[in-house]
């Protein structure tokens, strides 16, 4: 049985905004797209994220130029497997809210 | 040649939001902080809400530095382990954190800090105590008040962990 794994929303869309390779103000900026305005990844929070995710192995700095401290990070297999997880896990939770919610409204 | 003004400042280590807080009032005012130096900063004339003002205590780390100047924002300068930055309000909100997790984070950060300052306090303090030199009272009475930093930052982590247990 594989470890039950709970993301935070913050590595939610990161992990989802690096299906494409983006540097940390890109994710920030696509993150916010994605939801609307309602997710603000704050420079800091989003800084002790990538190093942890690196870290795991959910994605990984590509190689930059020389001399540019400006990285940019990218999904990686592992990554993309935790976020198919995530997608089953949060379906469960919308139809069981549904269920529930919908059925007390009768 | 812009206005500037000096001002002399301490604050207490458990109340370093209430000091952002100031400084952004303070940038409000039109003051927006350009230098900082140990119980002094300096402030630069600019128009009223100009600039949003962040502070948080982090060892130096220039690939730190280099991201969050990435995101818009303007490095102030350190005081011991408190960085100070800036970030233009036209070019949208600055935060730092943005949950709690980090919250939590930082007070650790602050918290361990305090330990190593208490700690060393106290082993020099009880080195002194069982020497001649009898003046390892001073190392304990120095070494009460970090220890008394780190009651206070504790109790704020407490309080964000209660909440961290029930949403993010």
């Amino acid at each position: 049985m594989p470890e039950n794994i709970v993301l935070t929303e913050a590595t939610y869309y990161i992990l989802l905004s690096l299906a494409e390779p983006r540097h940390g103000y890109g994710i920030m900026q696509r993150t916010e797209e994605l939801s609307f305005g309602r997710v603000h990844l704050a420079a800091g929070t989003l800084y002790g994220a990538l190093n942890s995710l690196c870290e795991k192995g959910w994605i990984r700095p590509l190689p930059g130029a020389e001399g540019s401290r400006k990285k940019e990070y990218e999904l990686t297999e592992k990554g993309r497997g935790v976020l198919l997880d995530e997608l089953m896990r949060l379906k469960e939770l919308v139809n069981n809210g549904e269920t529930v919610l919908k059925g007390e409204e009768k | 040649m812009s206005e500037r003004k000096k001002i002399a400042r301490w604050f207490w280590v458990w109340e370093f939001e209430k000091e952002e807080l100031w400084l952004n009032s303070m940038a409000l005012e039109g003051w927006t902080l350009d230098r900082v130096g140990f119980c002094k900063y300096e402030f630069i004339r600019t128009e009223g809400g100009a600039y949003t003002v962040r502070l948080e205590m982090r060892e130096k780390d220039a690939d730190y530095t280099a991201f969050i100047e990435e995101t818009g924002a303007e490095y102030i300068g350190r005081v011991a382990q408190w960085a100070y930055y800036r970030k233009k309000t036209e070019l949208g909100s600055f935060d730092l954190f943005s949950d709690l997790d980090s919250r939590i984070a930082h007070l650790d950060r602050i918290g361990k800090a305090l330990t190593v300052v208490a700690a060393a306090n106290i082993v020099i303090g009880l080195a002194n105590s069982f020497n001649y030199v009898n003046i390892g009272w001073i190392n304990l009475l120095v070494a009460s008040l970090p220890a008394y930093c780190v009651g206070r930052i504790h109790s704020k982590k407490e309080v964000l962990e209660r909440e961290r247990a029930v949403r993010e």
